[in-house]
């Protein structure tokens, strides 16, 4: 019994010791990342910091590449359809961002090669504010942005 | 906590691209909002990360916050994709809950 409740506990110190490494961004190769869902980021108060978790850089370069199709004026601010593509070659991810949202990022998509750089998805819009997507295109971001009158806020609180 | 199945539709179009619809039932609570009985917050209840699979490997991933509408509407395009291909659908939410769902390709 002993013995069994002492490798329980060795076994807990490891995987705490492993998520805290981890959460440290000690143990971060590209593949953990991507299949880890970047906390850090959706907890982001800003753009900025919220692309800086994400790609680990907020420089973004406008782009004519991407389009936003996105309602001018939403009714309701909890669900505003967003379409997102972009002709640019070689994207991996797309993110959605709102700067106007408590959080900013929405979500953020990651492409292979067997996907087009396509997506439409809803989101919650707590007030009037432009909408950005994010690409990563060849290892760049890119960024367009489109803005969206919200009548009625959607996010609660 | 029942939830109803999520819903899929996969067509096959010109090029070997297949569009693939998809609705998922799923309360997507921000964390944010107020139960009006008792005043207090409903916790947060989100999906985190949504995969889409063609054939078995996985072409798709989405990362998805509380920002997410609720009952999360989301419509892609799979390439080299083709009439009776498999498209499955497996998420996972910030509380440990998972469902998967599949469908052929029209």
């Amino acid at each position: 019994m002993k013995q069994s409740r002492r490798t329980f506990l060795q076994a807990s110190m490891t995987a705490c010791t492993v998520a805290v490494a981890a959460s440290a961004g000690l143990l971060t190769p590209r593949a953990v990342l991507a299949a880890a869902w970047p906390k850090s980021a959706f907890m982001a108060k800003s753009v900025n910091d919220a692309l800086k978790a994400l790609s680990g850089t907020s420089s973004t370069a406008n782009s004519k590449d991407i389009t936003i199709q996105a309602p001018d004026i939403a009714e309701n601010g909890a669900v505003v359809s967003i379409t997102v593509k972009t002709s640019l070659p070689k994207t991996s991810q797309i993110s959605i961002l709102v700067p106007h949202n408590t959080t900013p990022l929405c979500a953020s998509y990651l492409f292979t090669e067997d996907t087009e750089p396509y997506i439409t998805g809803r989101i919650k819009m707590r007030k009037s504010s432009d909408v950005i997507a994010v690409a990563k295109a060849g290892g760049k971001l890119l960024s367009t942005k489109k803005s969206v009158k919200v009548t009625l806020g959607g996010c609660g609180g | 906590m029942a939830l109803r199945k999520m819903k899929i539709r996969a067509w096959s179009e010109k090029n070997d691209t297949a569009s693939v619809k998809a609705i998922i039932f799923h309360p997507m609570e921000t964390g944010l909002r107020k139960d009006k009985a008792t005043g207090k917050l409903i916790p947060a209840h989100f999906i985190t990360e949504l995969k889409c699979d063609l054939n078995g490997k996985t072409v798709l991933t989405c990362l998805w916050g509380s920002r997410v509408s609720k009952n999360p509407f989301i419509a892609f395009r799979v390439k080299n994709a083709k009439k009776g291909d498999t498209i499955k659908l497996s998420w996972v939410d910030n509380e440990g809950m998972s469902d998967s769902g599949e469908t052929k390709i029209q």
